[in-house]
């Protein structure tokens, strides 16, 4: 028999309360008892498989939530919990995965690009457009104006070492490589991630 | 990883979490993996109850780890070597090697250069005023052919194993004991259970991680190991080998693509400005074989190469312009770490720095200079999920970051980012498994991904050099960007990108078939070519995203034997290999050492078993082709040649701060090689001011700066605090949870004290000597209450090979205080 976990969820908890009630005597009322139990809080949510962001024993977890993936629906997740299919962690979580829920929905988590002036005491929220522009103005200014083409004994060397960056180890394979590309195709070499902290 | 490529060939943690279920026998020491890798511990304990294993721990905490040992070992932060040396020299002075093991499978034969020395706690070659070593007399004695000469016998005054059981003579018991702290009859109880693995089918496994890296020595704390692991025939076997427990949880991804000064994706490297031409680079990256009949798999860097400059410039890149090797940058100093950054950043000589989830003013060691060194910049863009220290490191908050904002000239960006939650992509974990996972919800607000960001970034800048033109456009406007949405590429063409493929048609050499038409997806790093005919952006994932589908969503847990390979879930780098050089878990014939754990076996015509073989399939015990076939002798190295800094054996050397005299040779004390510049030798603090040791770490309920922003985490642990033995408390007049005011050379910290059983004094060279902890979680923005961070106190200064600073071991002074002001 096929059953997704989900459905072996209710089907279980629609048992149990039927064999309960059976035992008392209530063999009758147990359809209509069966109905009225309160339906498993997760069945309605869409369940997405994901990875814990913390430490690298990379536990699978689960996500949990409400929307479907329509066009016009935002999702919200509403749950995390472990993958029981996981062969590492098998559904477990440490006190930081099982926490996962509270650092996605952090009241101090970024949701406006903002900007600080020189000598400013304050951050102020401005546009994608304007922080962009910003930023790739400093940039290309300031590797034109130190951009090192060749070294004193004429070897072309096309580094940039006055703007640095420093990538992040919790982000995905995939923006590593394209932060790659980019660091690297404007010839910087002050580059590094965390793996020494 | 700069280590265990030097010893074994690859850096990166040998078998899977669910291996360290088949060891007989669990050392960790250099981490705590019950309260930093819970849910890997988990295999751990499966491994005392189903194997009955010993697990042994080591460290100058009885932590969790601890709690749970078989057998526990204090030990003072920064003397693992003076310890793990005494092991190797236990292990040859009571003969208790795997002998078959150690000949064929290591380079304990091999015959040394009579240049390479050792005295008064220098290696031969070393240079006084650059602080460095001429390392060219660090190698083998070469024949006529260019081979290494061997002495099987092992009678050579210079093979290796003789050079070895002269360089660890000194630690005797009575010498680690005096050095580490640790009990003497402790010390040989460890020695003993340990050196029961030298049974051909007993394993050990090594789980450590930040413990040993943090140091000034780092690097050689785990060479040291990882040679005590080849002298007991662990490395390739179920159960054993060298487990570098990875901190966050794409640390091993970005290390392989190479999101590091000097790094190239798939480990190779950039060219330095010696290196003027195409041909002066490929010249030292030749990797002939060192011994007949070796694999020395590096012979195919050029294909490597050749490809990823493909996948970099496309058609641009030809033979006629050396595929484009110009337009790579060069390094004129070996490389530009952390340490040199802010180095710079103090000096003027760095004007913008872009965070990417990363918050250097609480990661880097010296908070005050990290602080003065984002001063001194024009501006500072910090891409996160969060509300980051380093992105406000400009406001007043009091003691924790006092500044005058008005003085501060930095323009700063805060670039709000998705998190883990809200995209598709893939993770590299410790046991380099790259696992694929998908979008939950949208990002909140105006959050981007980091993928959307940079491609924006990109093309204004592409705008930028079209209009103005500029400094050298060339590779910026010649680079690939073959996306359906070139201001949002989607995870699955990086990945297919990263994966490479066939430029032309393909054909099976045997058939001569068309094997893939053009444009298709390769199966194999096999495969590349040198003649610009095909593409990979990192040959060493090659094979995980391929016609037949995205290799790393596959979620198939069949597992033989229950052996803990589970070869169809995700995909391993490389070639979907679980346990690396797992040759070496069968005999010279070709039979299992441990019948009852067989990972691969010899079947008369090919290499046969439950894991991919690390060895080409058909070469079989006849053909003399060593286990390790990424190093040019195809053997294990007890002696590193020049691939370490710091010497071809691990020294011990003090931490940079440190409370004892170097017992071994007191003019050479700390490391003579390692990373520091004068400013910050100028912070380093004396014993007689700052008499305890200090060791940072972290806590089971948090994770670095992060999880003090999620609210939980933020109340099971709300407030920074030291960890201090109950003797030191007693004489301080600290109460517990009372005021305490913790300070280095480089800065104060005033914090809750914890008075703890867990911390005791060590006995070092006849005194007492008291070891402070100070885990390293808060800091002035997210929900928890407002701390320093234990950065305040850290002295700048790194490892020889990796430029890990030295976290693990400095000095601090601790004092009553009566809180922060208000």
């Amino acid at each position: 028999m096929r059953m997704t976990r989900r459905g072996f969820i209710k089907l279980t908890g629609a048992g149990l309360a039927a064999s309960g009630m059976g035992a008392l005597g209530f063999g009758h009322m147990g359809k209509a008892l069966a109905a009225a139990v309160r339906p498993f809080k997760l069945a309605h949510t869409t369940e997405t498989r994901n990875t814990c962001t913390y430490c690298s024993v990379a536990c699978g977890i689960l996500i949990h939530s409400m929307g479907d993936g329509a066009k016009n629906a935002r999702s919200s997740i509403i749950h995390i919990e472990g993958d029981p299919d996981h062969p590492v962690n098998r559904g477990t979580l440490c006190p930081k995965g099982s926490a996962l829920l509270d650092i996605v929905h952090a009241p101090t988590r970024l949701t406006m690009p903002r900007y600080r002036a020189p000598g400013e005491n304050a951050f102020k929220e401005v546009s994608w457009g304007f922080a962009l522009d910003r930023i790739a103005r400093l940039m290309k200014d300031d590797r034109d104006k130190n951009f090192i083409a060749k070294n004193k004994d004429g070897v072309t060397v096309n580094r940039w070492t006055s703007v640095g960056m420093l990538a992040a180890s919790a982000s995905s394979s995939e923006t590593a490589f394209l932060t790659w590309k980019v660091a690297r195709s404007l010839g910087m070499v002050v580059f590094d991630n965390q793996a020494r902290v | 990883m700069a280590s265990l490529a030097p010893t074994f060939g690859r850096g990166a943690m040998t078998n899977t979490w669910q291996d360290i279920k088949n060891a007989d026998v669990v050392l960790v020491c250099g981490g705590n993996a019950a309260e930093a890798h819970p849910c890997g511990f988990k295999w751990v304990i499966e491994a005392k109850i189903e194997n009955g294993a010993k697990l042994v721990v080591v460290d100058p905490r009885f932590t969790r780890t601890a709690s749970v040992a078989d057998l526990y070992a204090p030990i003072r932060p920064g003397t693992d070597i003076a310890f793990l040396n005494g092991l190797i020299r236990y292990l040859l002075e009571k003969d208790r090697i795997q002998h078959d093991y150690v000949r064929a499978y290591t380079n304990a034969g091999l015959i040394v250069k009579e240049e390479y020395g050792f005295q008064d706690g220098l290696f031969s070659g070393f240079n006084e005023q650059t602080r460095s070593y001429d390392k060219s007399g660090w190698d083998y004695e070469l024949d006529a052919q260019g081979f290494a000469q061997i002495d099987d016998t092992w009678q050579h005054p210079r093979c290796v194993i003789n050079l070895l059981r002269k360089h660890v003579d000194r630690y005797t018991p009575e010498m680690v004991s005096r050095v580490t702290g640790m009990p003497q009859n402790k010390f040989l109880q460890v020695c003993e259970v340990l050196a029961a693995t030298a049974a051909p089918d007993k394993a050990l496994t090594s789980l450590f991680a930040l413990g040993w890296t943090q140091h000034s020595v780092g690097s050689q704390n785990i060479r040291a190991m990882a040679m005590v692991q080849l002298l007991l025939g662990n490395i390739g076997v179920a159960g054993g080998g060298m487990n570098a427990l990875r901190g966050h949880s794409n640390i091993q991804g970005l290390t392989d693509i190479g999101l590091l000064s000097n790094l190239m994706p798939g480990y190779l490297t950039l060219p330095g400005d010696q290196e003027a031409t195409f041909d002066d680079y490929m010249k030292s990256r030749q990797f002939a074989p060192l011994r007949p009949g070796q694999v020395s798999y590096w012979q195919n860097y050029r294909k490597f190469f050749v490809s990823f400059q493909k996948t970099m410039y496309g058609n641009a890149a030809t033979a006629g312009n050396n595929w484009a090797y110009d337009w790579l940058p060069k390094l004129d100093i070996p490389l530009y770490d952390i340490i040199k950054a802010f180095e710079m950043m103090n000096k003027g000589e760095i004007n913008g720095y872009i965070c990417q989830g990363f918050n250097p003013l609480q990661a880097f060691p010296d908070r005050g200079k990290i602080r003065r060194g984002l001063r001194q910049l024009k501006f500072l863009v910090a891409m996160d999920p969060l509300d980051t220290e380093t992105s406000r490191f400009w406001e007043d908050f009091g003691p924790q970051n006092p500044s005058d904002p008005s003085a501060v000239q930095t323009e700063v960006f805060q670039l709000p980012t998705s998190c883990f939650a809200e995209e598709n992509g893939s993770l590299v974990n410790s046991s380099r498994w790259l696992q694929w996972h998908w979008k939950a919800a949208e990002p909140p607000g105006q959050a981007r991904s980091d993928i959307w960001i940079m491609s924006n970034l990109l093309h204004r800048l592409k705008e930028l050099y079209r209009k103005e033109g500029g400094a050298f456009p060339d590779p910026l406007m010649n680079m690939s960007w073959d996306y359906a949405d070139p201001l949002s590429p989607e995870p699955e063409e990086l990945a297919r990108e990263m994966n490479g493929s066939t430029l032309i048609d393909m054909k099976d050499p045997e058939t001569g078939a068309v094997a893939l038409k053009a444009g298709q997806l390769l199966d194999n790093f096999g495969q590349l070519k040198d003649d610009g005919t095909t593409a990979s952006g990192c040959w060493i994932f090659t094979g995980s995203f391929t016609e037949k589908g995205n290799q790393m969503a596959r979620r198939d847990t069949t597992d033989t034997r229950d052996q803990g390979i589970a070869p169809g879930w995700a995909w391993a780098w490389p070639a979907n290999r679980r346990i690396l050089y797992n040759r070496a878990s069968a005999d010279l014939s070709g039979k299992a050492w441990n019948p009852r754990k067989p990972v691969i076996e010899w079947n008369g015509e090919r290499w046969t078993g439950i894991d991919v073989p690390d060895i080409p399939p058909t070469s079989g015990p006849a053909s003399g082709t060593g286990p390790f076939i990424m190093n040019a002798e195809g053997l294990g190295r007890l002696f590193a040649r020049g691939t370490m800094a710091d010497g071809p054996f691990p020294e011990h050397y003090e931490p940079a701060e440190s409370p004892a005299a170097n017992l071994l040779h007191p003019k050479v004390s700390a490391n003579p090689v390692l990373r520091v510049f004068a400013d910050d030798r100028k912070s380093f603090g004396a014993a007689i001011d700052f008499p305890y040791v200090a060791t940072t770490y972290r806590l089971t309920e948090h994770f670095h700066y992060w999880t003090k922003h999620a609210l939980i985490n933020a109340l099971l642990q709300p407030e920074e605090f030291v960890e201090i033995g109950e003797q030191l408390a007693k004489e301080k007049g600290i109460a517990q949870s009372g005021w305490v005011r913790v300070s280095s050379k480089r800065g104060d910290v005033i914090c809750k004290a914890y008075v703890t059983k867990r911390i005791k004094p060590l006995l070092i060279d006849g005194k007492p000597t008291h070891v402070i902890g100070v885990p390293i979680h808060w800091g002035f923005t997210g929900q928890a209450r407002k701390g320093y961070g234990a950065n305040t106190l850290t002295p700048s200064v790194g490892d020889a090979n990796s430029q890990t600073p030295e976290f693990k071991a400095f000095l601090v002074n601790v004092e009553r205080s009566n809180g922060p002001e208000v």
